[in-house]
């Protein structure tokens, strides 16, 4: 598996640190409520397809990206930097 | 007042001469991680200019000689080696001293590309990788830093703590690479 770092170009998968669900990203709120925090540090969707997930070119420049992955076959058809994602 | 004599990341391990290919310890000179403040990459690149005579590069791409070299280092961050740099730099960008945390090897000779070949993950034969380019990935296990500085003439760069591993494993590619011309 290669995942395209936006910044230094295609690299091999073991350079990469992988972290989980981009949905880190979406933080509620501190007074959000209960519920919304509920669903943010627990539940997950977990679809046999394509997920939106956390990377970070840890051997490489460093940068946190958001990947696109399909967990069915690996493909990748996204990949963007985690600052431009937010 | 003592005298102290400062002992380099590799001393007593290099220089390694194996066949025609020679690995041998870089003093790069003062080392200091530049990170410009956010929206400052110009105001960073004229600066040093204006007081070090480099710009600030691109990604992937180093700059200079040995008295002034500046190496893209990783996203928002480049390593200035040789001066100490100057203090106005700190009004553009956070500076950072790290002279003593990295060990600093050039490999040289015919067939340097087919040592690192069997360390990093990347390719870099000189039609991907000229004279000018340098990447941070993998050498064997450890992340560092890797630039071409000419023809079959690479400098690595790992932390400090890791040269022992770093000379290890590039004897052993060397010897492999060597016993097989
Ligand atoms: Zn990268």
């Amino acid at each position: 598996m290669r995942i395209q770092c936006p910044i230094c170009g295609s690299r091999d998968r073991r350079e990469f640190y992988y972290k989980g669900d981009a949905l880190a990203l979406k933080r509620p709120a501190p007074d959000a409520g209960a519920e919304a925090w509920d669903d943010y540090v627990y539940l997950r969707d977990n679809p046999a397809g394509w997920h939106s997930e956390l990377w970070q070119h840890e051997a490489g420049c460093g940068a946190w990206l958001v990947v696109e992955r399909n967990i069915t076959s690996h493909e990748i058809r996204k990949v963007t930097l985690a600052e431009d994602a937010t | 007042m003592v005298e102290l004599i400062a002992k380099s990341a590799c001393a007593g391990l290099l220089p390694l001469k194996i066949g025609g290919l020679l690995a041998a310890e870089k003093d790069l000179g003062v080392l200091t991680a530049i990170m410009p403040f956010i929206g400052q990459d110009k105001a960073a690149s004229d600066m040093l200019k204006a007081v070090h005579g480099v710009t600030l590069p691109e990604a992937g791409r180093v700059i200079g000689d040995d008295d002034t070299r500046i190496i893209w280092f990783g996203r928002g961050q480049v390593l200035l080696a040789g001066p100490t740099p100057s203090t106005d730099l700190a009004q553009v960008a956070a500076l950072s001293d790290q002279s003593d945390a990295w060990c600093c090897v050039e490999l040289s000779g015919a067939g340097a590309v087919d040592v690192l070949a069997r360390l990093v993950p990347i390719d870099l034969r000189a039609s991907a990788f000229p004279k000018g380019h340098t990447a941070r990935s993998m050498i064997g296990h450890m992340n560092g830093s890797v630039s071409c500085l000419g023809s079959d003439r690479f400098l690595m760069m790992v932390f400090r703590s890791m040269a022992g591993t770093l000379v290890h494993e590039l004897a052993e590619a060397m010897e492999t690479v060597v016993a097989r011309t």
